[in-house]
């Protein structure tokens, strides 16, 4: 890893213009910031170059923004975690087919102070009802992503209309899991966010977990192949490789392996039927 | 002040992935800095020499786009070079090539806004002399250039200044791909989004400290300028 | 290498210039001949630098005819001027001459003698290697005159050569004059100082006010001035 490393910083200046003879066997891949912010990447992804010699790029943005790069032809696989928005983009005929691949789960972080007395709760319901009632500080990432759509779903369940019942208390930030929980770390606030993230996040500064473990709280994660017949100079062959390894057992084992601090991030399901 | 001294220890450590996130970030904005210079020098010398009609109009934009947001730019840019766009068969999105073209969009009408101020303000000074000499257009150009080199090389540096510290284009038509278009600015925003202050900062030093070297260089110019040749 | 034909006499055909409303030259009919030197002569505003400029070609003729040795247009590569203040190149001052030395179509190999010989007429050969822009006032109108020389010009125009610099530098210019008037170029001068007129002018030419008045030999001039005009001025008495 680290000789590979040494020769790309040795060689950046010439592959910038020599015909890239890396991109001969590479595919683009969209995925989402809380994907990449927690490391997954990282590792699997040298696992999967080790079996296949493919390259993988990942461009990190959120789930939003990660399909719509999929839409225009500008990646080859999308990777990202939001069903509807996924079925969706097969059903428009954008995508060829959807594979899930993994899950990892949401927690509500909150100060450790918890102003709105849900710590340790397992009724995420329940806890988000406090929130809005008690109107303490609630940072939402607002960028269309899967994490945001998540939580806009859990408000729903717990009977309220966030458009319209929204005050000074919630903050809509608009960027990444890592910026906003940035942000609720300098705000003390609440926040939503996927487990992976959090648990390799450095900056927490007063806040920790309030309520984890709801089965309402599980986030699944699926991998489609960008449709050829709209794009044809996706590299289908390439990406279905990629889309293959995930869900085979040495991906779905790569996916397992990955720890930080000793705690599983992300646990593999391709095999579960209607995941 | 923790983050600091773990910041230093990395910059010292001698991370190669740290070192070729500096080294892409050069290549980037020194290529786009020269590709800006190729259209925007003569532009700027164009303008300054030239009477056309329109020319007023045209001043007046380059000047304004010395202040373009680098987020428009880089969303400009994407859109062209989006495989849904009209330059999407070229395959150029998300690599360092982008990046430099979008860069040097961003830089060009700094360069053309500046060179045109200062080869107007020369040829003020020379026109009597040079005419009085019978010096042709090309041959005008050629020791209007000349004759300004110092303040030219001090234009260049601040478009590469302004190149080096942008995030906003690089990171929309880069991607901020690990180990192929990860930038110092790019990074730095990851390593903040991510939480991890001591990788963002050792990128931030190395920023600022080239920044300064920058604006040393372009001092130094000035100075050498004027003692060799008043 | 040298034409045949010779841009002189230099005529002047009723020649007016306007810039901006303000008629800096009206109707002036002048002729002026190979020989010795020109010198034009006035108070302020007379319109003795537009002369020079128009017959360089810096400003165009409002209405009127400028001949050249017959010929209304020619190359203007057998003249050269001196401003009253010399803009020098950001270069050494054997720059500046080789600068012109190119200009005028000289090639690399003659160029480096010629640099020399201009350089030893000038009197700045110890001042080669330095930077123009750094010399003293006198010893850049020096590198003016130099430069202008290096065109190989069959008219050199100067305008109030030496009105910035200090008598020393003053008298070292005249002296530059005088050897180049005695190599053959005809020099056409304008200045306000009457003392350099006397010592320098072959001829004089007398401006009021954007028209010639008087034009004769010098010696003639000072002692019977045509005009009651050109008297005052000789006397001093004429300023504006």
């Amino acid at each position: 890893m680290q000789t590979r490393r040494l020769f790309v910083a040795a060689a950046v200046a010439a592959a910038l213009w020599a015909p890239a003879l890396a991109q001969e066997k590479s595919i683009v891949v969209a995925s989402t910031t809380s994907t990449e912010d927690s490391g997954l990447f990282g590792h699997i992804l040298p696992i999967f170059r080790q079996a296949t010699g493919i390259d993988v790029k990942v461009i990190a943005q959120g789930t939003g923004q990660a399909l719509d790069t999929a839409r225009r032809g500008d990646a080859d696989v999308a990777f990202v975690h939001a069903r509807a928005a996924e079925e969706k983009f097969v059903q428009e005929g954008a995508g060829v087919k959807r594979f899930p691949v993994m899950y990892n789960d949401f927690v509500l972080i909150g100060p450790k102070s918890d102003p709105a007395g849900i710590k340790g709760s397992k009724d995420i319901v329940a806890a988000l009802k406090a929130v809005q009632a008690k109107g303490v500080p609630f940072v939402s990432r607002g960028d269309r992503s899967g994490t945001h759509q998540a939580e806009l779903a859990l408000w729903k369940l717990a009977g309220i209309d966030i458009a319209a019942q929204k005050g000074p208390w919630y903050r809509d930030v608009g960027q990444g899991m890592g910026a906003a929980l940035n942000t609720a770390s300098a705000m003390n606030a609440y926040v939503l966010a996927d487990r992976g993230t959090w648990i390799s996040f450095k900056n927490r500064g007063d806040l920790a977990i309030a309520v984890e473990g709801d089965a309402k709280l599980f986030n699944q994660y699926g991998v489609i192949l960008v449709n050829p017949a709209k794009h044809p100079h996706v590299k289908a062959a390439l990406g279905q490789a990629f889309i293959d390894w995930l869900i085979s057992r040495a991906g779905q084992k790569a996916i397992a392996d990955y720890k930080i601090d000793g705690q599983q991030l992300f646990f593999p399901n391709a095999d579960r039927p209607g995941a | 002040m923790h983050e600091g001294s773990s910041a230093l220890a990395l910059v010292l450590g001698g991370d190669p992935a740290l070192y070729a996130i500096v080294a892409l970030s050069l290549v980037v904005s020194v290529s786009a800095t020269l590709l800006a210079a190729v259209v925007g020098l003569p532009l700027g010398a164009l303008l300054a020499l030239v009477r056309f009609p329109g020319r007023t109009f045209i001043v007046v934009i380059v000047n304004a786009f010395m202040g373009l947001p680098p987020v428009v730019v880089g969303l400009a840019v994407y859109l062209l070079l989006s495989r849904s766009g009209p330059l999407g068969t070229l395959g150029l999105l998300f690599t360092p090539k982008a990046m430099v073209i979008a860069q040097a969009l961003l830089v060009m009408p700094i360069l053309a806004a500046l060179t045109r101020q200062t080869i107007e303000d020369l040829w003020a000074e020379y026109r009597d002399e040079l005419t009085a000499m019978r010096i042709g257009p090309l041959a005008r150009v050629m020791t209007l250039l000349w004759d300004a080199r110092f303040s030219l090389t001090t234009t260049m540096l601040a478009g590469f200044g302004r190149a080096a510290a942008e995030v906003g284009t690089v990171m929309i038509v880069g991607g901020n791909i690990d180990g192929l278009t990860r930038t110092m600015t790019t990074a730095i925003a990851l390593e903040t989004s991510k939480g991890d202050l001591p990788l963002a900062l050792g990128l931030g030093f190395i920023l600022i400290v080239l920044i300064v070297l920058v604006n040393a260089a372009a001092w130094g110019v000035r100075r050498a300028g004027e003692i060799r040749a008043g | 290498m040298r034409p045949p034909v010779s841009d002189l006499p230099l005529v002047f055909e009723d020649v007016s210039a306007l810039v901006r409303d303000v008629t800096l030259v009206n109707g002036i009919s002048l002729q002026v001949d190979a020989g010795a030197p020109t010198v034009l002569v006035g108070p302020n505003g007379a319109g003795k630098s537009t002369l020079i400029r128009l017959a360089m070609g810096l400003v165009a003729p409002t209405s009127g005819r400028i001949t050249w040795g017959g010929r209304a247009e020619t190359d203007g590569q057998r003249r050269a001027m001196v401003f009253q203040r010399p803009v020098m190149l950001r270069r050494s001052v054997a720059g500046n001459i080789g600068y012109a030395l190119h200009a005028g179509g000289i090639a690399r190999a003659a160029r480096r003698e010629r640099v020399a010989d201009l350089l030893a007429q000038a009197g700045l050969a110890h001042l080669a290697g330095r930077p123009a822009r750094r010399l003293s006032g006198g010893e850049q109108q020096r590198l003016a005159l130099a430069r202008a020389l290096a065109r190989d010009p069959e008219v050199l125009f100067l305008d109030e050569p030496t009105a910035s610099l200090d008598p020393a530098a003053t008298k070292a210019v005249e002296d530059i004059l005088r050897a180049i008037a005695q190599s053959g170029v005809k020099l056409v001068m304008a200045t306000h100082d009457l003392g350099q007129a006397r010592r320098l002018a072959g001829e004089i030419v007398f401006m009021l006010r954007g028209s010639v008045r008087e034009q004769s030999g010098a010696e003639r001039f000072f002692t019977a001035p045509a005009t009651p005009e050109g008297a005052a001025f000789i006397r001093g008495d004429l300023v504006i």
